[in-house]
């Protein structure tokens, strides 16, 4: 049992703005909805599966309402942060394959550059109580686990910059991306220290936005204009804490990589194009590592002098400019599937399109290194792959 | 005192009512772990549950106070989820490993943050929320 070719990628919308001041998170959905829409050639009738993340109240449930959705046989809110869409995408596609519904729609919305979601020192999580009252950020969190990748494997801080470097050198040819211009190592170094040993340009970009896919059958793909991007398999996996027993310099990929591998019957080395997600400049050296891309606490030596560029590189890496560089709406996930995608179709900025991309691998973190995080794998494919 | 002890805020925790004796020690200046009754493994972060064998009988056991830096990072502009601590200036955020095993959350105080060093020997503190408990923070030993 598996979902490899039993679902297809065909639609997909990347919300083209970076700052909505002026419209709920609500509204940024039905935008990404009409998008993906377009995109696909299909009807809001079409669909009969929800999977979306961002919002508040019953959200799968409010956001069939305020989309109209009277065909819904099947709906999925799983909130795992950045992650999400990368868990959605597998689970739509598991749905499709058992026949519970044909035509997905996954949305990720959020506007937390225009809207700061307040934090209160009563949080009632049951970990709260032992770790936000000391100060915690999410900044902090990942420099806990840089710090330690950097004592136990000698990972430095150059390093960490070339993957801001790949980023934005990508990034210029992205017009709708945040920050447009390249920077050097030395850019990244010089830039202030906010949480040691991470700097300001360690960090990902803050916006709003959003985007979406449509996950479909067979069926329904073999009657869509655009290129097909067979899903050829997923896998995810929570890491926590481990009754005290945290381990802060690998990450749950370690676990969903080699499982989305072995589903797609693909390797490592068989990689075109990843998307890994980039929150901190750490979060893609760990993942990397993880992934079995290369050695564990090689990952420092494997970014740096351009590991990571499109052109040239060990391994293109984010080619939209990532989270760091192009947009991050608090959650990433939904961008990096939608550079996967466009990498398959050869849709990506030519510049920056990998030639005969045939597999694209695509990886989501919520959470934290630094705590407890949700991690998924996706693998991407051209129809015949 | 140092400028850290000065100006670091000791929020108080929310109590869940499972983990009051946690809370309540740290209040008289003890630190205690759970330990589970059925097969003695050590509970982090606190809760009646172990997550080795699934009992919920707990015992509630003293701890040395003493430990080792994990791991740790220097809050140097005042990014913090909670508000009070974003104008708290710097400070650090560590994990500790405790001698009884378990890596915990805390800060590290009385000294210079940019002394602070992965393997340092450290022992807690408690510092007064004001509202019936304290919060565990470490300092270097034999500082």
């Amino acid at each position: 049992m598996s979902i490899k070719g039993k679902a297809y990628i065909v639609g997909a919308f990347e919300h083209p703005d970076r700052v909505i001041p002026d419209r709920s998170v609500a509204q940024i959905h039905a935008e990404n909805a009409a998008g993906v829409l377009r995109d696909a050639g299909l009807r809001l009738t079409d669909i009969d599966g929800l999977f979306i993340v961002g919002g508040g109240g019953m959200l799968p449930v409010s956001m069939a309402d305020y989309l109209g959705l009277n065909n819904l046989r099947y709906l999925d809110g799983t909130a795992v942060g950045g992650s999400s869409p990368v868990y959605h995408i597998g689970h739509a596609a598991a749905a499709i394959a058992m026949g519970k519904c044909s035509v997905a729609l996954v949305s990720l919305a959020n506007r937390p550059r225009s809207e700061q979601a307040p934090r209160s020192a009563a949080s009632t999580s049951p970990e709260a109580s032992f770790e936000l009252v000391y100060g915690t950020s999410t900044l902090g969190m990942y420099a806990l686990a840089a710090q330690r990748h950097m004592y136990e494997f000698g990972t430095t801080s150059e390093q960490l910059a070339w993957v801001k470097v790949a980023a934005s050198e990508h990034a210029q040819y992205n017009p709708r991306a945040l920050l447009q211009k390249p920077v050097t190592v030395e850019d990244v170094l010089n830039s202030p220290m906010l949480s040691d040993p991470l700097h300001r340009l360690d960090c990902c970009v803050v916006t709003d936005g959003g985007g979406a896919v449509i996950v479909a059958s067979p069926e329904v793909a073999r009657q869509i204009k655009r290129p097909r991007v067979k899903i050829m398999g997923q896998a995810e996996a929570p890491k926590h804490t481990d009754n005290g027993h945290i381990e802060l310099t690998y990450t749950g990929a370690r676990w969903s990589g080699p499982r989305a591998f072995a589903e797609a019957g693909v390797s490592p080395g068989d990689i075109d194009y990843a998307s890994i997600y980039d929150s901190f400049t750490i979060t893609v050296v760990e993942t990397l590592e993880d992934l079995g891309f290369c050695e564990k606490g090689k990952g420092g030596q494997f970014v740096a002098d351009g590991g990571l560029r499109a052109r040239g590189g060990r391994l293109p890496v984010n080619t939209d400019g990532g989270g760091l560089c192009n947009n991050h709406p608090g959650m990433g996930g939904m961008m990096k599937v939608l550079e996967g995608v466009r990498q398959v179709r050869g849709e990506a900025h030519p510049q920056v399109q990998v030639a005969d991309c045939q597999l694209a691998l695509v990886h989501g973190t919520g959470g934290s290194l630094g705590t407890r995080m949700a991690s998924a794998t996706l693998i991407l494919g051209v129809e015949d792959a | 005192m140092t400028l850290t002890e000065k100006v670091l805020p000791a929020p108080p925790p929310f109590v869940h009512p499972e983990v009051k004796p946690f809370w309540e020690a740290t209040a008289e200046g003890r630190l205690v772990l759970p330990k589970c009754l059925e097969c003695d493994t050590l509970i982090w972060y606190p809760r009646p549950f172990c997550p080795n064998c699934a009992s919920t009988r707990v015992e509630w056991i003293a701890a040395s106070g003493r430990g080792s830096i994990y791991s740790f990072t220097v809050n140097r502009r005042g990014q913090a989820d909670l508000a009070a601590y974003r104008e708290a200036g710097v400070y650090v955020l560590a994990y500790v490993e405790l001698e009884e095993g378990p890596r915990v959350m805390t800060n590290i105080v009385d000294c210079d943050p940019d002394s602070v060093r992965i393997g340092q020997q450290v022992e807690v503190v408690f510092h007064d929320t004001g509202q019936g408990t304290a919060l565990p923070r470490f300092r270097p030993r034999g500082a």
